[in-house]
C-alpha cells in the first residue's frame, strides 16, 4: 500500500492505495488506520483498495469546516469523486461504517456493494455503547478485543505515557483524531442514520465480532432489519477490532461480495 | 484591591471511603450520596455565609456553575445570585460565571444577567467561562471540538443583545433567532464588567486582552504553582502591546484560612482542607479533557487540565499544603504576608477568597472570614494604589438603590 495525497474541495486528503481488482473504498474507525494496515494488505490481494484518512488523522491536515454528519458524508463522497472511483464497493469499520452507511443512504445508486464492519450509527437503549471518549488508554483493550492481552500488546507497543514527551505527542494525536471523530460520535454515536437506512439499495454485508464489547452484536440485527438486502456474518472469537483479530475471515467475507 | 468571598458549595457529607467506593466526584457521582433534606439546610447555610461575607467588608461575593459535581452544588449560579441580591446591599454579586455555550439559546444568559443587574442595582460582575470539560462535554454533551466555536458565537450574541436597542436577526451556526430583543436590559451600560475564568488556554488569554475582560485563574493548586500560568498571561499581555498592565486585568482564586495563631489554624481547619483535597478533588482522569476540548496549540504549550492524571495532589500533610501555597493559612499576620506574596507575585487585583473549604462548618468559616475581613484585608488595601481608579473590571452600582421592603399589607387607598 502506498500513502498518497489528493486534493478535495475543502482539504488535501491522505489515503492509502494499492492492489488490483474491483475498486473498494475502506473507511477507518475512530482509532485510525494504524491497526488495519495488515488487513489492508490482505484486502489488496483481491481489490483495488483506497483507504482515505479522515482529516486530522495520521499526518493529514485537519478540517474544522467538517462539523456534522452531512459534512462528513459529503466530504467522503468528494474524496471518492476526486479519486475517480465510480460505483465502488464501500466498506467501513466502526465510525467508518457509520459514514459508509450514511453515504449509501444519501446516494443509493452510487454504491456497488456495501460492507459495514461493526458500524457505529445506531443506538439501542438496551445495549448502550461504552464511552470511548472518557476511557483511559489502558482501559481500551478491554472493550476493543476478544484477546485482550494480545490486543493490548499490539495497541500499546512503544507507548510510554509516563514519558512527558510521549504523553504530549499522544495527547496531540488524540486531540486531532478523536477531536475530529467526536463531531459525529460524541457524546452518543448516533446522528439519525436509523431513519435513513431504508434508502440503501446496495447488497450489504454486516460483519461483526461475536464478542464485540463496544458495539454489541445486537446492533447487527438492528442494521439488518433496517436495510433491504443485508446479510450478517458473525465471526467467532473476535471483538470489536475484528479486521485486526480475524483478518483472513473478514477478507474472505468481503471477497464474497464480488 | 478587590476581594471576593467565593463559595464553591461543596457537599460536606461524602463518606470517608468515598475515593475507594466511587470513580469520580464529578459527572457520574452516585445520586444516592445526595440527601435533599440536608441539601435544604446546606443551601441556606451557604447563602448565609455569602451574605455574611458581603456584610463584613468583602468587595464581592462569588458563585459559579458546575454540574453533577460533589464539590460544586450550583448548576444554576444565577438562582443563588438572585437570592443574594435581595439580602445584601453593598457588595458586588460576582457570577463567575454562566457557561454561555451551554444555554439554548445563549440569549438566556444575557436575560438573566440583565435581571440580576436590575435586581441588585448594578452590582453584577459577570463571568463567561468556556466551562470545564467535565461540565461542558461530559455533563452537558457539547461536542468537544466545537465547544470553542459555540462559545465564541454565544459571546457575540450576548454582547450584541446587550448593545443593540432595536430587534435584530441573529443568524448563527448554533443559534438562529429572528427577533433578538433583550428585555430587561442591564443597569450597567454598555454592559456589566466581564471576567473570564480560564485554565491556561492561550486562546482565552487573547480573548481577554482583545475584549478588555479580566482573566481569572480559578485553580486549586495555590499561588506558588499558579505563578507559572499567571506569568504566561502577563507575558502575553506584554507581547500583544496591550495599552496597560492594570492588575485588575487578572484574578486568582486561593484557599485561605485565618485563625488567631498558625497552630490554631491547623487545629481548626486542617481536617476540612484534607476533606477537600482527598474527597472533593477525586475526579476520574478520563473526564479531565475530552479530546478536542483543548486546542492543539495549548496542548503543545504543555498546558494540561488541573484534573489530568498526575496533576492532583492527595494525602499531603498540612505542613506541605501550607508551605506549597495550596492553602494560605495561619495567624492574620502570616496570612497577610503570604497574601502580599500572592497579590504582588501574580500581579492580581482581583482575589477570589475560597474560605469555605470542604466540610468546614458554618461557625468556623465565619470565624476565619471575620478575621480575614478585620485583620488582613485592611492591610492589603494599599496595594496597587496607582490603579485604584481603574473601574473597567468592577461593577458600578446605582447610587440610590431599592431595599427589600418588609411585607405588610396597607389599607387600600381607593381614589
Amino acid at each position: 500500500m502506498e500513502l498518497k495525497t489528493i486534493n478535495t474541495h475543502r482539504v488535501p486528503v491522505r489515503y492509502y492505495e494499492g492492489g488490483e481488482g474491483p475498486p473498494l473504498v475502506f473507511l477507518h474507525g475512530a482509532g485510525g488506520l494504524v491497526m488495519d494496515l495488515q488487513f489492508l494488505d490482505q484486502l489488496a490481494r483481491r481489490f483495488h483498495v483506497y483507504a482515505p484518512l479522515v482529516p486530522g488523522y495520521g499526518d493529514s491536515e485537519e478540517c474544522p469546516e467538517l462539523r456534522d454528519m452531512l459534512d462528513f458524508t459529503l466530504h467522503t463522497w468528494d474524496v471518492v469523486d476526486a479519486l475517480g472511483v465510480r460505483n465502488p464497493i464501500l466498506a467501513g469499520f466502526s465510525m467508518g461504517g457509520m459514514i459508509a452507511g450514511e453515504m449509501a443512504a444519501l446516494a443509493p445508486h452510487d454504491v456497488a456493494r456495501l460492507a459495514l464492519i461493526a458500524p457505529a450509527g445506531l443506538w439501542l437503549d438496551e445495549h448502550p455503547i461504552p464511552d470511548i471518549f472518557a476511557m483511559l488508554p489502558y482501559d481500551l483493550p478491554k472493550v476493543l478485543f476478544y484477546d485482550e492481552v494480545a490486543g493490548a500488546q499490539a495497541m500499546t507497543a512503544g507507548m510510554d505515557l509516563g514519558d512527558p514527551k510521549f504523553l504530549q505527542a499522544f495527547l496531540v494525536e488524540n486531540a486531532r483524531q478523536l477531536g475530529a471523530a467526536g463531531k459525529i460520535l460524541f457524546p452518543i454515536p448516533e446522528r439519525g442514520l436509523a431513519g435513513r437506512l431504508y434508502r440503501i439499495r446496495a447488497k450489504t454485508l454486516l460483519i461483526w465480532g461475536e464478542s464485540d464489547k463496544l458495539i454489541a452484536p445486537a446492533y447487527a440485527r438492528a442494521f439488518q432489519n433496517a436495510i433491504a438486502d443485508a446479510e450478517v456474518v458473525m465471526i467467532p472469537q473476535a471483538g470489536h477490532l475484528v479486521p485486526f483479530e480475524k483478518t483472513a475471515e473478514v477478507v474472505a467475507a468481503l471477497s464474497r461480495l464480488v | 484591591m478587590r476581594f471576593t468571598w467565593f463559595n464553591l458549595m461543596p457537599w460536606p457529607y461524602l463518606p470517608e471511603d468515598f475515593r475507594e467506593q466511587n470513580r469520580s466526584v464529578w459527572v457520574d457521582i452516585s445520586g444516592n450520596l445526595f440527601d435533599p433534606v440536608k441539601g435544604h439546610a446546606l443551601y441556606n447555610d451557604y447563602m448565609d455565609l455569602l451574605e455574611y461575607a458581603g456584610g463584613v467588608g468583602f468587595d464581592g461575593i462569588g458563585v459559579n456553575e458546575h454540574h453533577q459535581n460533589g464539590y460544586g452544588l450550583m448548576p444554576s449560579p444565577n438562582l443563588i445570585a438572585a437570592g443574594l441580591a435581595r439580602r445584601t446591599d453593598q457588595c458586588a454579586i460576582v457570577v463567575l460565571g454562566a457557561s454561555i455555550a451551554l444555554y439554548n439559546p445563549p440569549l438566556r444568559v444575557a436575560e438573566e444577567f440583565s435581571m440580576l443587574d436590575c435586581l441588585s442595582g448594578g452590582r453584577l460582575v459577570a463571568g463567561f467561562p468556556v466551562g470545564t470539560s467535565m461540565d461542558t462535554n461530559y455533563c452537558y454533551g457539547t461536542i468537544p471540538g466545537l465547544t470553542r466555536e459555540k462559545y465564541a458565537e454565544a459571546h457575540e450574541l450576548i454582547r450584541r443583545a446587550w448593545a443593540e436597542r432595536e430587534p435584530f436577526a441573529f443568524n448563527g451556526r448554533y443559534t438562529k433567532l429572528r427577533y433578538v430583543n433583550l428585555w430587561p436590559r442591564p443597569v450597567q451600560q454598555p454592559h456589566p464588567p466581564i471576567h473570564i475564568p480560564g485554565g491556561g488556554s492561550l486562546e482565552t488569554f487573547d480573548f481577554c486582552i482583545d475584549h478588555t475582560y479580566s482573566y481569572s485563574y480559578l485553580s486549586f493548586g495555590g499561588y506558588i504553582r499558579g505563578k507559572q500560568l499567571m506569568d504566561a498571561y502577563w507575558d502575553r499581555v506584554a507581547q500583544r502591546n496591550t495599552p496597560d498592565t492594570s492588575p485588575y486585568r487578572a484574578g486568582f482564586a486561593q484557599f485561605i484560612c485565618v485563625a488567631d495563631t498558625d497552630s490554631e489554624a491547623e487545629r481548626l481547619y486542617a481536617p476540612h482542607v484534607h476533606y477537600f483535597y482527598n474527597r472533593c478533588l477525586h475526579v476520574y482522569p478520563g473526564f479531565a479533557d475530552a479530546p478536542g476540548y483543548r486546542t492543539i496549540k495549548t496542548i503543545q504549550k504543555g498546558v494540561l487540565s488541573q484534573y489530568a492524571p498526575g496533576s492532583l495532589f492527595q494525602e499531603h500533610p498540612w505542613k506541605d499544603l501550607v508551605e506549597n501555597g495550596h492553602v494560605i493559612a495561619g495567624s492574620p499576620e502570616t496570612v497577610r504576608q503570604r497574601m502580599e506574596e500572592l497579590i504582588e507575585g501574580l500581579r492580581v487585583g482581583n482575589v477570589f477568597c475560597l474560605m469555605q473549604i470542604g466540610d468546614m462548618p458554618k461557625d468556623k468559616c465565619m470565624h476565619s472570614t471575620r478575621l480575614f475581613a478585620e485583620k488582613v484585608m485592611p492591610k492589603l488595601r494599599h496595594l496597587f494604589a496607582e490603579y485604584a481608579g481603574d473601574g473597567r473590571f468592577w461593577c458600578h452600582p446605582l447610587p440610590k438603590r431599592a431595599v427589600p421592603a418588609e411585607v405588610r399589607e396597607r389599607p387600600l387607598v381607593d381614589a
